[in-house]
């Protein structure tokens, strides 16, 4: 007891600290935790959790039936394994490619330019990708139209709409990766590029055999935190871009939630839906830690 | 030779000049696009005209934008939720990522209170049962729904915390042995010398309260609560997709303002794009910082 109190008079400032934080988190991310009951039950706003009735598992089982879920599903997978992987080798490229550029002051003006996306909103980046991809008076269209191509609806058309997202996805976001590599290449020892110099080998060969391997842990570090990442296709883009004709190929589980619990109100089904996507994230992200930690050393504090 | 290898060494570095002066083209290309088009006369960008430079140049757009109420009304409540937001976020930030800094033998439940705070990362209960959570709290329509629930940034705690730890220990064990308590140690010591981090943790905060459309969405039941971002979500993106053939979303396209559009679109983007190219060098260091450590 005496330990206790003596621990309590050394530490209670500490404690303080943490205690607006800590009310926040329970309240805004903890007490919602409690709500995953309505998967479980057949929810109705007004008679709350405590008074909706429990119907077990029948949530889970609709959701096996439901027609839709299996291509929601792999639609979430294959747009988001498809961002990371080209949202891996284009910053990596762009940042060697960056790294041979000898002028400072012309690597720094075009890092700029290629982070500026990345600061804007989806909704903002929305509309000038609607308007730009737009099949009658879009700039794109008309550039195509020049060597004879007829107009492609890029965002009405489910063979295009994917691969749409994939690319404006690295678009936007590629400055931002290049940032990291540009400064694990800048650890690189240089004495190993001029010794290499010296046994003849060309900047190409430079590159192939110190930069990349160079690089290597930072890259293996991204690639294992990414597979966090596997349910996460971008709500935010494709929730913007989307419409009903491309639903087939479009719809990931973040919308798909979307439409189901807020729009038609079926609560109780959609938070099944979202629990399971809860939890195989958490069971996507904590692989990941543990990867990273065991193969790049990284720890997140 | 030693010629040969020069000359193609040269031919690389104008290819790699090129091709990279194309891509940033390609990054900034569309923002001139939508800026020709806002200056450029309804009837030139309807017809598809405009490419990087206005066409019958015109200010209507913009006068049109600005004698919006509405606009202006959601431009408003935007600032308001960036200086609320920040301020909030920030001052968390600060005061949570000081005591989670400690060893355990200084604070003997830190690792506990570590986990609290970085298992809300790894889950969560999901979109339905924080807007339920949300709304029986009385928050639907008020500017805390927007503020509050991602007050605590995890992510900035635990980069804080980590720049926390490589400052010296010698100089909060002085100002203690001094007299100085946990408060005054953090306000006079850490939070000045984490200046640096606490830039760009801020910036990024207030980016993101700046760009973020979809609490707004969910959480605000009358429009003119809207922030802008979830204002323009509205105008700008959902009314081509309420119809749902092909030729209707183009027939309104053609009829609806595109150049209204564009400026609505661009003076949105405007605060972002004065400040972000002076304050690049805090966001290079920040990433750096937070993702390559040792």
């Amino acid at each position: 007891m005496n330990v206790l109190a003596r621990m309590w008079k050394r530490e209670w400032p500490l404690h303080m600290m943490l205690l607006p934080g800590l009310i926040l988190v329970l309240i805004f991310s903890y007490y919602p935790m409690a709500g995953i009951i309505m998967a479980f039950q057949k929810y109705i706003p007004n008679k709350g959790l405590i008074g909706s009735p429990f119907i077990g598992m029948r949530n889970f089982q609709l959701l096996m039936e439901y027609p839709d879920i299996g291509r929601v599903f792999l639609n979430t997978i294959y747009i988001a394994v498809m961002k990371i992987i080209a949202g891996l080798i284009v910053p990596i490229t762009i940042a060697i490619l960056l790294n041979e550029l000898r002028k400072e002051w012309v690597k720094r003006t075009f890092q700029t330019l290629v982070y500026l996306p990345h600061f804007l909103s989806w909704v903002l980046l929305s509309g000038i990708l609607v308007d730009i991809l737009s099949p009658s008076s879009g700039i794109l269209n008309q550039v195509l139209s020049i060597f004879g191509i007829k107009p492609i609806f890029f965002l009405g058309d489910n063979a295009w709409f994917p691969y749409v997202m994939v690319i404006s996805d690295v678009w936007k976001e590629f400055g931002f990766g290049t940032i990291v590599y540009l400064a694990a290449l800048t650890g690189i020892n240089p004495s190993l590029y001029e010794a290499a110099e010296i046994d003849g080998a060309g900047r190409f060969k430079q590159i192939l055999n110190i930069t990349l391997p160079g690089m290597m842990p930072i890259i293996i570090l991204m690639l294992t935190l990414n597979i966090g990442n596997v349910l996460n296709a971008g709500f935010e883009q494709i929730f913007n871009l989307y419409s009903p004709p491309v639903y087939e190929s479009a719809d990931i589980i973040d919308t798909f939630v979307y439409r189901l619990g807020v729009q038609q109100a079926q609560f109780g089904f959609a938070t099944a839906v979202g629990l399971l996507k809860s939890i195989v994230s958490f069971i996507f992200i904590s692989v990941s830690y543990v990867l990273a930690y065991r193969i790049a050393n990284y720890r997140i504090f | 030779m030693h010629n040969n290898r020069s000359w193609s060494r040269k031919l690389f570095m104008i290819c790699n000049f090129i091709f990279l002066a194309f891509i940033s083209f390609l990054c900034l290309m569309p923002i001139i696009h939508i800026l020709a088009i806002s200056f450029s006369s309804g009837q030139a960008a309807a017809a598809g005209k405009v490419l990087l430079w206005p066409v019958e140049f015109t200010t209507a757009a913009y006068q049109n934008v600005f004698g919006k109420p509405e606009y202006l009304r959601a431009f408003w409540i935007s600032i308001q939720r960036v200086i609320i937001g920040t301020t909030i976020s920030m001052t968390l930030t600060i005061i949570t990522a000081y005591p989670l800094s400690k060893d355990s033998r200084q604070f003997r439940l830190r690792t506990f209170y570590a986990w609290v705070f970085v298992f809300t990362i790894l889950f969560s209960g999901g979109l339905i049962p924080t807007y339920t959570t949300i709304k029986s709290l009385g928050m639907i329509d008020t500017m805390w729904a927007l503020v509050l629930p991602g007050g605590v940034a995890v992510f900035n705690v635990i980069l804080l915390l980590n720049f926390y730890r490589s400052l010296p220990k010698e100089l909060e064990e002085s100002s203690r042995i001094d007299g100085a308590g946990h408060f005054k140690t953090l306000w006079k010591i850490y939070a000045p010398l984490s200046l640096p981090a606490l830039a760009t943790t801020g910036l990024f905060t207030m980016v993101g309260h700046w760009n973020s459309w979809f609490d707004g969405m969910l959480y605000m039941n009358h429009t003119e609560n809207y922030p802008l971002q979830t204002f323009l979500q509205t105008v700008i993106v959902k009314l081509d997709f309420r119809f749902i053939k092909a030729e209707n979303v183009e027939l309104m396209l053609k009829l609806s303002d595109r150049t209204s559009r564009a400026a609505q679109i661009f003076v949105a983007a405007f605060p972002i794009l004065i400040v972000y190219p002076f304050l690049q060098r805090f966001f290079i260091k920040g990433i750096v910082m937070g993702s390559v450590k040792e």
